[in-house]
């Protein structure tokens, strides 16, 4: 049980694919202008990396080690539509501002990087727990970087008015304002987890 | 058309650069723009693939997908198996016909497959309705634009080992920062061409 505790906790924080491994950017820098984005996102690739995770760990004495990586893609290829089509079917507006990102799922590294690295070694139950703590963590660290920018781009957090008649900085909703926001939230995280090292170091 | 044509190159390698614009193809972007040398071969072979890509993708798409209905739920599926076995069909070829070109840039091939460029521009194709020629053009500007990309993050990150980055920064986030420097200079290219 600690086991399985320390897999979930793992994705959150210590190797947080957005924040610490720094990988799976695209869509983290693409559909993060407004909160629910993020959020909508963070589940679609949840949902993605669970249901891969469960088959591909169910499958891995089946699967040959020679073509294992063609089978991971069409496993995950698979779900991905599923989402893709589900999205477009209840939430068009959503689907419309995420465009091609939803898709992208598949090439997502996140997704095959636990596939691979993960799922194709450990028992079910202990997959379960690593993908779900893997696609939290992705969910959460986009979601924040979604509201740093809304606030700041739009003035609004979900579409609630919060920073009265200030001015918007409209650069934070083009390219280049995710990518400063990006570099500073990786830094601070990097800073946060330089002090939680020293003070482990001091006990 | 030769019109068209020039505006979609332009497009796709300035006004919408795929790195800077569109956020497509971070990853590699982010992995290996630590080498100019190493930049221009990755950025050599995702073109090469790029331009298979575009064309794989058109004649699958109207061909195969569309006449049989199979479009909505096939696509990514069939597209993403088509750039797999593609790359390493060209993984093959290269390595049989030019073992110096395999040695230049054999070792980023496999890396390709990952590239959400390659799947974005497969699916963007079908999207826009582009033709055979204007597929292929905006496969090679969709490459351009992602070797112009890296090849200047490379330069960029060569000088920035020798500089004073505050230690919180040093890894991948001042490369994020620079990048948003440079994507703000591309910002300058919009409005270049109609689009």
């Amino acid at each position: 049980m600690t086991q399985l505790i320390k897999d979930f906790t793992n994705g959150l924080w210590n190797e947080n694919p957005i924040f610490r491994a720094v990988i799976g950017i695209c869509s983290a820098l693409a559909v993060t202008t407004a909160g629910q984005n993020g959020i909508a996102m963070g589940l679609a690739l949840t949902f993605v990396l669970t249901c891969s995770s469960i088959l591909v760990s169910l499958l891995r004495s089946i699967i040959p080690p020679k073509v294992r990586i063609p089978c991971y893609i069409i496993v995950i290829a698979t779900f991905t539509t599923m989402v893709d089509l589900f999205m477009k079917a209840y939430f068009p507006p959503l689907y419309q501002v995420m465009g091609i990102f939803i898709p992208l799922i598949v090439v997502n590294c996140i997704v095959l990087w636990r596939a691979e690295g993960f799922a194709s070694k450990a028992s079910l139950a202990r997959s379960i727990a690593d993908a779900l703590g893997m696609g939290l963590g992705y969910a959460w660290a986009i979601t924040l970087i979604s509201i740093v920018r809304e606030v700041l781009g739009s003035g609004t957090l979900f579409g609630i008015n919060v920073m009265g008649q200030a001015t918007h900085w409209v650069i934070m909703l083009l390219p280049p304002g995710a990518f400063l926001v990006m570099g500073i939230l990786v830094g601070i995280m990097n800073m946060i987890a330089r002090k939680s090292v020293k003070n482990t170091h001091c006990h | 058309m030769l019109k068209e044509l020039f505006f979609i190159i332009i497009g796709s390698v300035l006004v919408n650069n795929f790195v800077f614009s569109r956020f497509l193809g971070n990853c590699p972007f982010l992995g290996v723009s630590s080498k100019t040398e190493t930049a221009v071969g990755m950025g050599m072979a995702t073109t090469f693939v790029l331009t298979m890509t575009a064309v794989a993708a058109y004649f699958i798409q109207n061909f195969i997908l569309v006449p049989f209905g199979l479009a909505p739920f096939l696509q990514i599926v069939s597209f993403i198996l088509v750039i797999a076995s593609l790359v390493q069909l060209v993984e093959m070829v290269v390595l049989k016909i030019s073992p110096a070109l395999y040695n230049a840039f054999g070792i980023y091939l496999p890396l390709i497959t990952t590239n959400c460029i390659v799947l974005a521009v497969a699916l963007l194709i079908p999207q826009k309705n582009y033709n055979l020629i204007e597929s292929t053009i905006f496969g090679v500007g969709a490459g351009l634009g992602f070797t112009l990309a890296l090849i200047l993050m490379s330069g960029i990150r060569e000088d920035l080992e020798f500089s004073d980055v505050p230690d919180a920064l040093k890894g991948p986030a001042i490369v994020f920062i620079t990048a948003g420097l440079l994507a703000m200079i591309f910002l300058g290219f919009a409005g270049l061409v109609p689009l």
